[in-house]
């Protein structure tokens, strides 16, 4: 068993990805990335396509998309609505968690 | 190898109409879609669920596994009678590209010898993409501070030399970064599963997630201490000697502070650029009145000091 030492890349707010690397890492074509733009999926910095810049967190959306979207049937809006409930459910789980630690 | 009871999974008796098997597919695969459910089995039932389907959605494929009798038990050792597939055709059978998805070694055994011959009709014109994997890494508050290297097992269903999809174990020591936050991923190129041909190897995906502390809480950058402290600090003010996850520091408490009131310790939160905050969160606690001093002490508060804490409710 091999046993080395890797870095990895951490996908934060400091990080960014042209719509061609993006593309690249999830393994999809540019048609379908510029349709998670369309639906508000993924908010890339920049006005025209060549200049677009996605954060870290993007890859992780687009992988998660690409996932939903093929494992349930869904449709890009209804990923678009699955992904935002599932957001709003994380924030209120860790906000419960704060409060159940404030009980104690 | 165990007999997988595939009705089961799904839920379904086992003379469900195919239209019931896709109902009962989609409601547990929105239920169980490891994106969307928080339990911590999700991955494999979602899994288990995938290859029920792959079985008894195909009408083929449900007829020969239907023909090993209803007898079996989940978890039961099996192993196939010998011919028990003949007289079915497996049109289906073989390999969906770039989706070298693991299935159990119950359906490998029965469904999955077309796989070998599958590569090799391919040759060498057939290049997919690895699989992307997931792992999640448990690291401590104190790791976010210094950053940490973390070992992760890794069980990756590769091909061997026959064709074969065989699942090895592997290794990998990580370097955690300092200032990792909670939910935030860590993405290792090339980690995944190898590619076939020229394709290239999928990308292992690090989800961070902190364990529980002793002393703080952690909410995005900013890190919460929840300090007791006595009613004459709160009144008067003081300094009090609070631990930090870099070490010990003085806190001053002002004059008049009430219970809830959060004192920010700047830049002393999970480093970056910009640094999170630390918040003291001020719990006021009262001295047990189990003394005859401290019942006259309070007594005399009571008779010295004109407080209604309840004005605001009075009609």
């Amino acid at each position: 068993m091999t046993s080395k030492t890797v870095t990895g890349i951490l996908l934060d707010e400091k990080v960014s990805y042209s719509l061609h690397e993006v593309c690249r890492v999830c393994g999809s074509e540019t048609e379908w990335v510029i349709e998670l733009v369309e639906h508000g999926i993924l908010q890339p910095s920049g006005q025209r396509r060549q200049e677009w810049q996605f954060g870290g967190s993007s890859l992780h959306t687009a992988l998660k998309a690409r996932r939903l979207q093929h494992d349930l049937g869904l449709n890009l809006a209804g990923v678009a609505l699955a992904l935002d409930l599932l957001d709003e459910i994380e924030v209120l789980r860790s906000r419960l968690g704060m409060l159940d630690a404030d009980d104690k | 190898m165990d007999y997988k009871d595939y009705y089961e999974i799904m839920g379904v008796p086992r003379d469900a109409t195919q239209d019931d098997i896709k109902k009962a597919y989609r409601k547990l695969a929105r239920q169980y879609h490891p994106d969307v459910s928080d339990k911590p089995d999700a991955e494999q039932l979602f899994k288990d669920l995938g290859e029920a389907y792959k079985v008894l959605k195909d009408p083929e494929k449900r007829a020969a596994y239907d023909q090993l009798g209803a007898n079996w038990k989940a978890g039961q050792e099996f192993r196939p009678p010998p011919d028990w597939d003949a007289g079915f055709e497996f049109s289906g059978r073989g390999f969906d590209a770039g989706n070298a998805e693991a299935f159990s070694d119950f359906f490998e055994e029965l469904f999955g010898g077309g796989r070998g011959r599958a590569y090799a009709e391919r040759g060498t014109s057939f290049d997919a993409h690895g699989e992307d994997h997931h792992a999640k890494v448990m690291i401590d508050l104190e790791d976010a501070y210094n950053g940490a290297t973390r070992t992760i097992s890794l069980r990756t269903p590769t091909v061997d030399a026959s064709g074969r999809v065989i699942t090895k174990e592997r290794q990998l020591n990580v370097k955690i970064p300092k200032g990792v936050r909670k939910g935030q991923r860590i993405r290792l190129a090339g980690q995944g599963s190898p590619g076939m041909g020229r394709g290239r190897p999928g990308d292992l995906y690090l989800d961070v997630d902190f364990n529980p502390h002793r002393l703080f809480r952690v909410d995005g950058k900013d890190v919460y201490l929840d300090l007791p402290v006595t009613p004459w600090e709160a009144a008067l003010g003081a300094t009090v000697d609070i631990p930090t996850p870099t070490g010990r520091v003085d806190l001053t408490i002002p004059a008049g502070v009430g219970s809830g009131r959060k004192l920010r310790l700047k830049g002393r939160g999970i480093p970056g650029s910009p640094p999170g905050h630390l918040y003291a969160v001020l719990k006021l606690t009262l001295p047990p009145a189990n003394t005859e001093k401290a019942k006259a002490l309070f007594k005399k508060m009571r008779e010295d000091l004109p407080y209604d804490p309840r004005k605001h409710l009075e009609g």
